[in-house]
């Protein structure tokens, strides 16, 4: 990769962001290609982070395997767990409790309101606000405070099992969770003041990264990057799993393709989210947190799929099975691999501040990339 | 389109293709020859409009590998699976880098881990492991006697 660094026969400067810059959020390599200071080509290089997730679940059990996908996307650990449990159970056909199903929807929220605040919070420090930063994990330690109880865990919860969940919630849970509603909403109003509104955060962001709805789609992007060009790509909303189907909650759409519009939904999920939590905080069913499993399980011959939407987009778990008690071959199509594909296009012909701009509202999580 | 409806314009489009029982989605097989043509149909048919893939990825079956398509359509919604049989001595496929972008990625990550060629594409080279590495780890037969823990 180095030769590659230096000047071109056109006069363009090849430089490397990365694999240890502040912007990239972990070990990702950007070879960029500049003239002056105009993007005129982006390339990463990734597998700073590979751990062949992949491989290794070759040899894991079915329950086994699920602990190493909380290292893909650590910020939305639940949500990979939960992913991979959906696809376990659709193979054995296990039904879940729907005490069971009330929690993991309340976990996967809780989470994507974590992710969110967390992206919000480093994006406005990419852009050279600091404050934000803290004021965003003042609240989300709230969060992983409420996780702790329950799940043990900070990051890496493995709180969701094939059949159900781990443990049941802790009994302060639900207080715990009203408590924390009415302080995230007087201060998301407060986050609004403070960075949504201000002219230089705007200048900064509006008419940045332009990515149309055909490009999005084209790209595979999901999630916040695509719903924020436009394109309906909500799995909670198109292929309902769970208890999604029954609650109340609207896909935020935003037709502006910049990168302020992939702000604006992020912000206004944090908002759906608080009022799925809302909708199920008070009515967790009675009854078992797990369904009666086998020790060893065995999937059927067969091949399963499973998409769940996390905090960054899609995530699909895709087992294929030969009848044993590992799967023969497990692929994860994370989103965050896709959406950095679109990178590229996205910053070229930019200013190189632009892309860091871009870069941030990718809500880019590199273990999620490499695997 | 429902499940049978797609079965049925399918069918029309390519009449050679074997279809694959008991999948969530529609599960078809197609020959590597017939195999550019007929994404090129599906993505631009009128009804199909399979503009998004969602999913590539290989399976190495030990006598051949599988490349595995996962389309859905962001119109429609409605799923289907495209399944490649490929000589395990040789494999190679076409590129769909042009019909999706986001082939380029994953099409780059499949040759990184498998070492299946994508004729045609723009820009073939290893993505996650460097460039010197010998060996396509994702493959059933990979040894290594360094990086693989055994259980």
């Amino acid at each position: 990769m180095v030769e590659e660094l230096g000047t071109t026969a056109e006069g363009d400067l090849v430089i490397n962001i990365g694999p240890q810059h502040p912007a990239t959020h972990g070990v990702l390599n950007l070879v960029v290609t500049l003239n002056g200071e105009t993007v005129k080509k982006v390339e990463p290089h990734l597998g700073y982070i590979h751990r062949s997730i992949e491989k290794m679940c070759e040899s894991l059990s079915y329950r086994q395997f699920i602990y190493t996908t909380s290292r893909m996307d650590y910020l939305s650990s639940h949500i990979n767990n939960h992913a991979c449990a959906l696809c376990v159970e659709k193979g054995l056909q296990i039904e879940v409790p729907e005490r069971a199903q009330v929690i993991r929807v309340l976990m996967d929220e809780l989470t994507r309101i974590a992710s969110h605040l967390l992206w919000w919070g480093a994006q406005a420090m990419d852009l050279g606000a600091f404050t934000p930063y803290f004021y965003a994990f003042r609240e989300r330690e709230t969060i992983t405070t409420i996780m702790e109880e329950t799940c043990g865990a900070r990051l890496t919860m493995n709180y969701m099992v094939p059949g159900g969940v781990m443990a049941d919630i802790h009994p302060s849970f639900q207080q715990k969770v009203k408590e924390f509603l009415l302080l995230i909403q007087s201060k998301i109003d407060e986050y609004d003041e403070l960075v949504t509104g201000n002219i230089i955060f705007q200048n900064r962001m509006k008419g940045v990264g332009f990515l149309s709805a055909a490009d999005a789609i084209s790209y595979g992007c999901t999630g916040p990057t695509a719903r924020g060009s436009g394109v309906s790509s909500d799995i909670r909303k198109i292929y309902p799993y769970e208890v999604y189907s029954k609650l109340q909650f609207d896909e935020i759409l935003e037709t502006a393709g910049d990168s302020f519009a992939r702000y604006l939904v992020r912000m206004k999920e944090i908002k759906q989210s608080i009022r799925i939590i809302e909708q199920l905080i008070d009515n967790i069913p009675a009854g078992d947190f797990q369904s009666k499993t086998k020790a060893v399980l065995k999937l059927p011959k067969g091949e399963f799929y499973q998409r769940v939407e996390t905090a960054r987009g899609e995530l699909g778990v895709y087992i294929v099975s030969e009848g044993g008690t590992t799967p023969y071959r497990i692929k994860f199509r994370s989103p965050g691999f896709s959406n950095l594909s679109a990178l590229d296009h996205m910053a070229k012909g930019g200013k190189l501040g632009d892309l860091i701009a871009t870069m941030g509202t990718l809500d880019l999580v590199i273990p999620d990339i490499d695997r | 389109m429902t499940y049978e409806a797609l079965k049925i314009t399918i069918t029309e489009l390519a009449p050679s293709a074997l279809f694959e029982e008991g999948g969530e989605w529609l599960n078809i097989f197609i020959s590597p020859d017939a195999f550019p043509a007929f994404v090129q149909q599906l993505r631009s048919t009128e009804g199909l409009d399979f503009d998004s893939l969602f999913c590539l990825t290989c399976v190495d079956w030990k006598t051949h590998f599988t490349m595995v398509y996962h389309l859905s359509s962001t119109i429609h919604f409605h799923n289907m699976v495209v399944k490649v049989k490929l000589d395990r001595n040789k494999p190679e496929i076409e590129t769909v880098s042009a019909i999706w972008r986001t082939a380029e990625f994953h099409e780059r990550e499949v040759y990184d881990l498998f070492g299946v060629e994508f004729l045609h594409h723009p820009d073939l080279r290893r993505l996650l492991l460097t460039d010197d590495w010998v060996g396509y780890p994702l493959r059933k037969d990979y040894e290594d006697p360094i990086n693989m823990i055994k259980l």
